[in-house]
């Protein structure tokens, strides 16, 4: 695990740049997370990353694409267009939870 | 009189129902088990129905045979459980009351949840394999499959036995070698997955595998429909994989009683405590095998190990006492690759499937993560034990727990991998 800087905030990471303590998030720093992957926050992404957040606080786990979309509603085609390419990783990365494990 | 109260007579259930009879007194405790039909499938046999290998007759028994006396096994559809009644409600109306209830009625692939995959192409160019229909009508057209494209496809994880798939693939492979017909077929290997497995170490040794054998394989493929006319899978991101032969595995999901009674997660998996099964919303309720949501394979070998902790667990936390055994995520599979070899993965929770030899350090007889005709007569024998030793619930010379004995550490075990010993 490592510290690094993000615009003018000190988070502790792990190897891969995902944020590794829940308490060290806020918008403002979501902001520049999404920033250094190419993505400019809107309201319906917010939406994605409060719901990921509230539900990562109650389950112990980052939610899968199926889960936000039967919990929040939101289709997966949205959270394809919304984070594109690797949508769960992308949440994940910005909303500063761990990556979403695969079951094996 | 105390009453258990088991949902579910598949491989998990059964074990339970047998190593329990044997511990609680029958003057004191009443034991049922409830499933919908009397026949029990040996699932990991379903990968040789399509090559010929093996038949319905092979992997089907009545349940009843499996049952121990003192059991009582009730035959009907489970409309949903009352936990705060703790009553269970048979479609039909019959009430079942229990103190204790362990819901272990599995996964099951649900080609409905897939838009187009049950459509006119459905067992006609469209199969999967973890059914035993779908097992045995793909037998009849892989027979007459001469040539095209075969597409081998995972809608999305978890999947009970997630190695099936890979399996199948190198199977396919080696049948159409054999047939002669190898340079007519194109084979792509499609994954929700960034790779061919989860886990790195393994994941290298299975690309490597993949490679060789001249198998494609599409990454991070979430599929939306499929269009049965056209014959191609349409990903959430548009990208199109056209198939004339495709071999699916439909979405997983828990049975729907778990939905209807509000015990399950958003696939209709129960959640319970990784270590102990026991449910987080209800200290009577237990879910063992493929019906809980623990992070590792939905298979058989984790169901056996986990039966074993879950045991003395149980007998504790009915005496009051707090539970001791730790469920450690422990699974052992056989992955079949084609010409009489197979090899063998055993990890955890915490540790990766790692190489060296299993269950002696040093002698195996089983290789880990390398192919062998060892592994592949393992897999094979591993059908007697199932029926004779595991569902009876007999002792097994194989520890729950994994142990690293015999295993190479990570550093090693990657750079045999890389070499693909």
């Amino acid at each position: 695990m490592t510290v690094t800087t993000i615009g003018t905030a000190h988070v502790h990471v792990d190897a891969e740049g995902f944020l590794t303590d829940y308490d060290e998030w806020s918008e403002d720093l979501a902001r520049q997370l999404a920033a250094q992957i190419g993505i400019e926050l809107t309201d319906a992404h917010f939406t994605v990353l409060r719901f990921l957040r509230s539900d990562y606080a109650g389950q112990g786990e980052t939610a899968t694409l199926r889960r936000v979309s039967t919990q929040a509603g939101i289709p997966i085609k949205e959270l394809f267009t919304l984070f594109p390419g690797k949508p769960a990783k992308k949440m994940a990365y910005i909303a500063g939870l761990p990556k979403p494990v695969g079951c094996v | 009189m105390q009453r258990l109260l088991v949902l579910g007579g598949g491989t998990a259930g059964t074990m339970v129902v047998n190593k329990l009879r044997r511990k609680l007194d029958p003057a004191d405790w009443q034991i049922t088990i409830v499933d919908q039909d009397d026949k029990h499938l040996y699932q990991p046999g379903f990968l040789f129905i399509p090559f010929g290998i093996y038949q319905e007759s092979d992997v089907a028994r009545s349940r009843h045979r499996f049952i121990p006396d003192g059991v009582e096994l009730v035959l009907g559809e489970i409309d949903r459980a009352d936990a705060d009644a703790r009553e269970v409600l048979l479609a039909g109306g019959r009430r079942l009351g229990y103190d204790y209830l362990v819901i272990a009625t599995g996964t099951t692939p649900r080609p409905d949840q897939t838009p187009g995959m049950l459509g006119p192409q459905w067992r006609t160019s469209i199969f999967d394999f973890y059914s035993l229909d779908g097992a045995t009508a793909l037998a009849k057209a892989l027979r007459e499959f001469d040539g095209g494209r075969l597409v081998v496809h995972i809608t999305d994880m978890p999947i009970k036995c997630p190695v099936a798939p890979l399996e199948f693939t190198f199977l396919a492979e080696a049948d159409f070698r054999r047939r002669g017909m190898r340079d007519r077929v194109e084979i792509t290997y499609v994954t929700p997955l960034p790779g061919a497995f989860t886990k790195p170490i393994c994941t290298k040794q299975l690309s490597w595998m993949l490679d060789e054998r001249k198998i494609a394989i599409e990454t991070d493929f979430m599929v939306e429909r499929i269009d049965g006319e056209a014959k191609k899978l349409i990903s959430y991101d548009e990208r199109e994989v056209p198939f004339d032969l495709l071999v699916t595995v439909p979405l997983n999901m828990g049975a729907d009683f778990i939905a209807r009674s509000g015990l399950g997660d958003e696939l209709n998996y129960v959640p319970v405590d990784k270590h102990t099964l026991l449910s987080k919303a209800h200290d009577t309720i237990f879910a063992i095998g493929d019906a809980n949501d623990i992070p590792t394979s939905k298979a058989g070998s984790v169901a056996h190990f986990a039966v074993d902790i879950f045991t003395g667990n149980f007998l504790q936390h009915i005496a009051g006492k707090p539970m001791t055994g730790s469920f450690d995520g422990h699974t052992n599979c056989f992955v079949e690759s084609g010409d009489g070899k197979a090899l063998l993965i055993d990890f955890n929770y915490d540790t990766e499937p790692l190489t060296g030899s299993y269950p002696v350090p040093g002698l195996g007889p089983f290789g880990l993560l390398k192919e062998s005709k060892q592994n592949h007569w393992g897999k094979l024998a591993f059908r007697w034990m199932y029926w004779n030793m595991l569902l009876p619930g007999r002792p097994m010379p194989l520890p729950a727990h994994m142990s690293m004995a015999g295993k190479h550490q990570p550093e090693q075990a990657a750079t045999a991998a890389m070499r693909g010993q």
